[in-house]
């Protein structure tokens, strides 16, 4: 750590090895091959190969950040080695592959795998190709971090850019041929990718205007500050208007595939700010958040349902209200005996206890109520008006009003005192009880709350999809609601949003992802807790909380309080307090 | 002084209502079932055996949740995946191409032995490469963040393991010589189960031995006892947490092998349940004693095993041993709210726990 002004090749080595080893990793697991189909820039680059290269790229630009001060070189060859190193891995793939059937063993090491890795050149002419073109990548990516900021971040936002538009060009070629026509589409895409042309000017405008917000974004800034408070309410109130219309007209920009899409981002946003109470809010980890969610969907299943299991044959209107007690009922009767557990403990038992669930409704014992694994069918749809909510762009407006009332009614409770409460609980249980809080009421109201939402999400999603089946109420989904309110940021209203839409509906866009959304969430817990744990869009309590040391420094330095984009404080390495 | 409503203890009450509920539940099917006695002689002793089978099992994985419990005092979710991840990993690359070479057959036992190693080595391998990766940054941090951390690596290799081999079961090819059953107290068992029983006996007296008699197990009891002191006294912690964590990953290793014989398959999700189950059974018997981890899992195994038919029969559930993970969830949720410290283990101080 100390002579870290020394030129040092273990570095490198180390770095390329973990690169190396992540990419063939990626290879063997079928990910790169998957998204082989997909381009990206048409003709040029598909997705699967920027997943190939991500890790190398990464690691040879982290590698380069570790050389000497003062020898630029010594970055660059860095870089250079930990992509040459990092190459290394995957040629000893292709090179056994020629040899023996690797098939037998790892069936994703397919033909197009090998392919793909050798771009098409054999085996050992592939192989040096791909020696060269990872020592490339490490190179320019170890240049890249050698420009100055100025130079380096627009760069990296315009390629971001690009990758984005370029991901997503399937949903946008489809809308912009339902506004503008195709012609519209064939001035920008080619076959469901970029064209090359086009990429390019993307990749210009979105450096432009990076370049342009980090030289005028902090006068933006400034004069919001600088506003009056009676002003500031009055812009904060517009764009909230604007954002509410915006809402409103959604489903008329999106079309019904993406609303549906947007559908199933909301029901796990409208989970999310329930287990945001119950995880975020009070700090009680629940891993068995489905059941209430499933208590939910099987009580509006069995009261609105029209077939032979449904017993009351109510609307959707009646039943609601009824889902929402049950699953607090749920959630009082639940919470009662397990709330007075240490935190890791109340994890596992919530766990079975979802699990519990999960087998009761799948057994024959409750099968002639809710159908065992056959399911519940013929669920109704909600009517407004004598029109039934069918479609996907109708049915959105449903979903929308319940994530409305549950981010209100977060939003309002986090400000309360019951609010308070759960907060000073999370930060310290003895404190929080020596100050008068009574803890098992307390967390009992997080949990019902909590249930709550979740019986409300679960109504709808039975209404939405008109049959509901055990397998859906598995431990998965409570494993991807937490998933999003960790990305989010634990406590964080906007945070849910965020999570839900980038853990939820990434994934239904990118189809041939769903394979592996475990394996993502699974890296995305253990990075976040490494590396972020207040999450993308902290809460502005947590944030405080976390970086209570920055705040003691800039009362000492005034001018110091200019935002600081780059700089990397040390409390957000402070783990959270949970 | 008047007693105020929300003064009283309304959850206590709750809790002695759930706790007379069961009981009465148990002894009413127990009765039941006995009066209707469904079953032969012959078909409760294969009940027990079995449990006592699937038991060790659960023993065997269990003893890695009890010792990094014992160590850092962190519930290692992904425990059940060290125990998937040797044994698919041995039934792939090893027994597969054995059992097609002919050489599974020829030497059974020698194939046995090598299989085994194999699935303890891997075993060992991702439990030390997660610790390193996943928890050891986080040894200062709060306890729920490693407990998220271990859920992450949980799903994480799961998952790997799926892209790595498939999603399909992977048989898992069984010798000759272990098929079929000798006649044992007037009734035929299986060999495997026979075969598990010992091995699981031969494990945990090595197991004991390495803990009580070497020098690194001492060093892992000082490390268990107290951290710092441990240090103090020249101890490598973060090494010898290493070793613990390669210890209880060996022996799910040897515990996936055992359980690949008993079920003949292999598969990605095969180390979800029965890692859940084998931490019911470390809290069961006492969560951080390896005595209690070993008893309890013998009692899961068996409640299991029995519950089903003698609990539930009696009250007439249809196709009661659909319910069987019930009977050990619940199991858990009982034990961690009557009786956190399990059968042996002492009462935690606040410290410790």
């Amino acid at each position: 750590m100390e002579d870290s002004n020394r030129f040092d090749l273990r570095i490198p080595l180390r770095y390329g090895l973990i690169a190396g080893i992540v990419a063939l990793s990626l290879s063997v697991i079928g990910i790169v091959a998957l998204f082989a189909e997909r381009f990206l820039v048409a003709g040029y680059i598909t997705l699967g190969e920027v997943i190939l290269f991500l890790a190398p790229a990464a690691m040879s630009y982290m590698a380069a950040g570790k050389a000497p001060q003062d020898k630029k070189w010594a970055a660059l060859i860095y870089g250079l080695l930990t992509g040459l190193i990092a190459a290394i891995p995957l040629i000893i793939l292709v090179l056994l592959a020629g040899v023996i059937d690797i098939r037998q063993f790892l069936p994703n090491v397919s033909p197009a795998l090998i392919e793909l890795l050798t771009f098409g050149r054999g085996i050992n002419a592939g192989g040096l190709v791909l020696l060269v073109v990872s020592g490339l990548i490490g190179l320019l990516s170890a240049a890249l971090s050698l420009l100055p900021e100025r130079i380096r971040k627009p760069t990296m936002y315009g390629l971001l850019g690009v990758f984005l538009v370029g991901m997503f060009s399937e949903i946008l070629s489809e809308r912009l041929r339902a506004f503008f026509g195709l012609d519209a589409v064939k001035i920008i895409f080619e076959a469901d990718a970029l064209k090359p042309i086009a990429a390019v000017i993307i990749f210009i405008i979105t450096a432009l205007l990076t370049a342009l917000w980090m030289e005028r974004g902090d006068k933006v800034k400034s004069r919001f500050e600088s506003l009056q408070p009676k002003q500031k309410t009055q812009v904060r109130s517009g764009s909230l208007v604007l954002g509410i219309a915006l809402m409103v007209i959604l489903p008329l920009l999106l079309g019904t595939y993406l609303s549906e899409v947007v559908n199933n981002v909301l029901i796990f946003a409208l989970m999310g700010f329930g287990l945001n109470i119950v995880v975020g809010f009070a700090g009680l980890l629940d891993l068995g958040y489905v059941a209430f969610f499933a208590i939910g969907a099987y009580t509006m299943g069995i009261l609105t349902s029209s077939g032979d299991l449904g017993v009351a044959g109510m609307s959707f209107w009646v039943a609601v209200p009824i889902c929402v007690a049950i699953a607090t009922f749920g959630g009082i009767l639940l919470g009662m005996p397990v709330l007075r557990m240490r935190g890791d403990y109340l994890a596992i038992v919530t766990l079975g206890f979802g699990e519990i669930i999960r087998i009761l409704a799948l057994s024959d014992l409750l099968k002639p109520y809710i159908g065992g694994a056959q399911g519940l069918l013929q669920i109704d749809k909600p009517v407004i008006f004598g029109t039934a909510l069918i479609k996907p762009d109708n049915f959105y407006y449903v979903v929308l009003g319940g994530v409305i009332i549950a981010a209100f009614i977060s939003y309002r409770l986090s400000q309360a005192r019951l609010g308070r409460q759960w907060m000073a609980m999370r930060e310290d249980e003895d404190v929080a009880e020596a100050m008068g809080i009574k803890l098992v009421n307390t967390k009992l109201l997080a949990f019902a709350i909590g249930a709550a939402f979740a019986g409300l999400s679960g109504a709808i999603f039975a209404s939405k999809l008109t049959s509901i089946f055990p397998h859906s109420f598995n431990i998965l989904i409570s494993i991807n609601v937490l998933c999003m309110i960790i990305v989010g940021g634990m406590g964080s209203l906007p945070g849910v949003i965020l999570g839900a839409l980038a853990l939820v509906g990434l994934p239904e866009i990118l189809r041939e992802f769903a394979e592996f959304r475990l394996l993502m969430y699974g890296v995305i817990l253990i990075v976040m807790m490494l590396a972020k744990p207040e999450g993308f869009w902290p809460s502005a309590v947590r944030k405080r909380e976390l970086h209570v040391y920055d705040d003691s420094d800039y009362e000492e330095f005034p001018e110091a309080n200019a935002p600081r984009a780059e700089t990397r404080d040390p409390g957000m390495h402070t783990p959270p307090h949970l | 002084m008047r007693l105020r409503f929300q003064d009283f203890d309304w959850i206590g009450l709750f809790l002695w209502i759930i706790r007379t509920v069961i009981i009465i539940l148990v002894i009413w099917g127990t009765v039941a079932t006995l009066l209707d006695n469904p079953y032969s002689p012959r078909q409760w002793t294969d009940f027990i055996i079995f449990g006592i089978a699937q038991g060790s099992m659960y023993a065997l994985i269990a003893i890695g949740y009890t010792l990094v419990y014992g160590v850092l005092f962190m519930i290692n979710f992904a425990h059940g995946e060290f125990f998937m991840s040797g044994i698919l990993t041995a039934t792939v690359f090893i027994a597969t191409p054995m059992s097609i070479s002919g050489f599974l057959n020829r030497q059974p036992i020698l194939s046995l032995i090598i299989i085994g190693l194999v699935a303890m080595l891997v075993s060992m391998g991702i439990a030390v490469l997660t610790e390193r990766v996943a928890y050891r940054p986080l040894r200062k941090a709060p306890r729920l963040v490693p407990l998220i951390t271990a859920i992450g690596a949980s799903f994480f290799w799961q998952y790997y393991y799926r892209g790595l081999f498939g999603s399909q079961v992977v048989p898992f090819p069984v010798p000759e010589i272990l098929k079929g059953t000798i006649p044992f107290l007037g009734t035929e068992v299986l060999k495997t189960h026979i075969l598990v029983i010992i091995v699981t006996i031969i494990m945990l007296i090595g197991l004991n031995f390495f803990i009580m008699r070497t020098k690194t197990g001492k060093s892992i009891r000082a490390v268990a006892e107290d951290k710092d002191t441990a240090a103090l006294m020249g101890i490598d912690v973060d090494r010898t947490v290493t070793i613990t964590f390669a210890t209880g990953a060996a022996m799910a290793g040897v515990a996936g092998l055992l359980y690949a014989l008993v079920f003949t398959q292999t598969h990605f999700y095969m180390g979800f349940f029965p890692g859940l189950k084998a931490f019911t059974a470390a809290v069961l018997g006492g969560i951080g004693s390896i005595p209690g981890a070993a008893i309890g899992g013998l009692f899961l195994g068996l409640i299991e095993s029995i519950g089903p038919s003698l609990f539930l029969e009696g009250m007439g559930i249809p196709a009661p041993h659909q319910l069987k993970d019930v009977i050990a969830f619940t199991m858990l949720v009982l034990v961690l709210i009557f009786r956190p410290q399990g059968i042996l283990g002492e009462r935690l101080t606040e410290k410790k726990a």
